[in-house]
């Protein structure tokens, strides 16, 4: 495309063009840069820092976050957002003790608590679809099945035993440890279904342009039950995964979890506003945001500050989501239009 | 007397108390262009939205090739071939040229892939159909959001045409356009009507549809005040009609009109 226009122009544009490219290259791929810049930098300040060790810590800590950011992903792809994950979280770690101890095997538990995941998503689904905002409902939800947690569990948190769940949380498959084969599955499993498939494009289309999407035959009030079902049974399989790592279930599981999943998905470059989504951003955005929280923590810096640093990434991500990014293509499209328009007028 | 492409009868639709159209009766032939002109709220909009499956009319009936048919919706007036560009044209900003040009009814692999979408061969056939058009259109993988409104009208042509249309209704397909863009919408319909495409134009605009229609039909408070071949009338008389709600020649030869 540049080879192709670049005889027409002068010079001058030409060079105003690839730096424009340049910048846009940067906002798009920012994050990839920062994680890169980060990963080397602190493999200097800490020795541990790049070991294979550090790393694949880093990844298992990420999985569960990324198994629930996949969903999310979608969930923003439609313009809405899910902030209940964290406590359905907490409500399927809890359920999972519940279940066992009423003496239901594992092939039983499991599947019965993706089961409550989805419900819970179909739950949230069936209000947005009625058109009330997703963040209201999600956040009613929120508060909602935390308490169911509380209610079930009587506030203890139960050690599990079940080998399986234990497996799913510590255990390894050769080098790698589960959660982070699990999540590398459900990401290609994300990242097939919203790059290649009809429902992909069905939910940015819905998050871009809702009317135009209705217009044009698409069921939008499914796209968005389809995305919060998702979302809840991703977060049941986030779920299970923690119990597994915790080795007990507790009402205090994923308390604040929402936030790194959406800090993740807005961070890789998912629109707040919907219709554009990636997962390979969302899985570096996850990634990101443990390998600063890793590096801190070798660094020794205060965990108190610590969270503050996440709280300023997630505030930065969202600013460069929203303001700079569309600063920046609006100024890239007027660019465009400069160089076209000898080219359309008649 | 049924062989024109489609033929509205007697159509007849009420909101509540307001009345949007009265016994309304349309035909139009393959590769003929119609302009639907008149004031505000005479009910064009609203007759084509029957036409193309938006609202159900409550009464009269619809023949495409001389048979009935009823559109319970937009996608059963598509699959008859009936499309509509709307006015906004309904496009989604953040998806490509061609994946808003196959919206809906994109193209899946076959066999084993058969759940998956066939990018190759629509982003082939948006070319294709974009260059049959004669319209001019950034790469198909350029997101709409990043291309001029006169770019965009052209996306949204190229969709309603994008599967066989036989008759495509155009709601104000030159508002907000450029002059240039404008001449390209021209264009389009001219090669439209040359496929034997028949095509519906709304318009404010007389000069368009003196540039472009064979026939123009005006309508007033939901009923058809009359219509003339564009090649012997002018926007004088055209926008009598609109403005006054009745046919001159009709009311010369019959004295003063019906009024009822």
């Amino acid at each position: 495309m540049s080879s192709a226009s670049a005889p027409k122009s002068p010079p001058a544009s030409r060079f105003v063009f690839d730096q424009r490219r340049l910048v846009l290259f940067a906002v798009r791929y920012g994050l990839f840069l920062a994680l890169g810049v980060w990963v080397v930098a602190m493999s200097f300040a800490s020795e541990h820092f790049l070991t294979w060790l550090n790393v694949l810590n880093v990844a298992r800590q990420a999985a569960p976050i990324v198994v629930i950011a996949v969903g999310m992903t979608f969930v923003m792809a439609t313009a809405g957002i899910d902030l209940s994950v964290g406590s359905l979280v907490a409500l399927v770690s809890v359920l999972v003790v519940t279940f066992f101890n009423l003496g239901l095997p594992t092939y039983v538990v499991l599947p019965a608590v993706l089961l409550v995941g989805l419900l819970a998503g179909l739950a949230n689904g069936s209000f947005v679809r009625l058109g009330l905002p997703p963040f209201v409902v999600t956040l009613a939800m929120l508060t909602t099945l935390r308490g169911i947690a509380f209610v079930v569990s009587d506030g203890y948190a139960t050690p599990v035993k079940d080998e399986f769940v234990l497996w799913l949380g510590r255990g390894q498959i050769g080098q790698l440890h589960t959660p982070i084969v699990l999540a590398v599955i459900v990401a290609i499993g994300g990242w097939v279904i919203l790059s290649k498939t009809r429902f992909g494009l069905y939910a940015l289309a819905v998050g871009g342009r809702e009317e135009a999407a209705r217009a044009m035959g698409i069921n939008v009030g499914r796209v968005k039950l389809a995305v919060y079902g998702g979302v809840g049974m991703l977060a049941a399989l986030g779920g299970i995964v923690l119990t597994g790592r915790l080795g007990n279930g507790s009402p205090n599981a994923g308390i604040m979890l929402e936030l790194d999943v959406i800090a993740a998905t807005v961070l890789g470059g998912t629109s707040l506003f919907g219709g554009v989504a990636t997962i390979a951003g969302t899985v570096a955005g996850a990634l990101f945001i443990n390998f600063v929280r890793n590096g801190l923590n070798l660094l020794g810096v205060n965990p108190f500050w610590v969270q503050v640093a996440t709280g300023l990434i997630l505030l930065l991500a969202v600013l460069l989501n929203t303001v700079v990014n569309r600063r920046v293509s609006e100024w890239a499209r007027v660019g465009k239009a400069d160089e076209q328009e000898p080219e359309t007028s008649p | 007397m049924s062989d024109h492409l489609v033929e509205m009868r007697l159509i007849s639709k009420s909101f509540g108390a307001v009345v949007a159209l009265r016994q309304v009766s349309f035909a139009l032939d393959a590769g003929e262009v119609v302009g639907l002109v008149g004031d505000n709220a005479a009910g064009k909009s609203t007759l084509m939205k029957i036409l193309s499956g938006a609202y159900t009319p409550d009464s009269g009936e619809i023949l495409l090739d001389g048979h009935p048919c009823h559109f319970d919706s937009p996608m059963a007036a598509r699959a008859a071939g009936i499309e509509m560009v709307y006015q906004d044209f309904a496009l989604v900003p953040e998806l490509s040229v061609t994946q808003n040009i196959f919206l809906g009814r994109e193209l899946l692999h076959r066999g084993l892939r058969s759940r998956f979408l066939d990018k190759r061969t629509m982003s082939e056939r948006a070319t294709h159909l974009i260059e049959r058009l004669g319209l001019r259109v950034p790469p198909g993988d350029t997101p709409v959001r990043a291309i001029s409104g006169g770019q965009q009208q052209a996306v949204a042509i190229a969709r309603a045409t994008a599967f066989d249309a036989r008759l495509v209704i155009m709601d104000e397909p030159t508002a907000n356009l450029s002059a240039a863009a404008i001449g390209k919408v021209r264009e389009a319909i001219g090669n439209l009507k040359s496929h034997g495409v028949a095509v519906v134009i709304i318009s404010h605009r007389i000069e368009d549809i003196l540039e472009t229609a064979d026939r123009a039909v005006v309508l007033k408070r939901g009923q058809v005040v009359g219509e003339r071949r564009v090649a012997d009338t002018g926007s004088d008389e055209i926008l009598h009609m609109i403005v006054a709600g009745q046919d001159p020649r009709r009311a010369a030869n019959n004295g003063p009109s019906k009024s009822a």
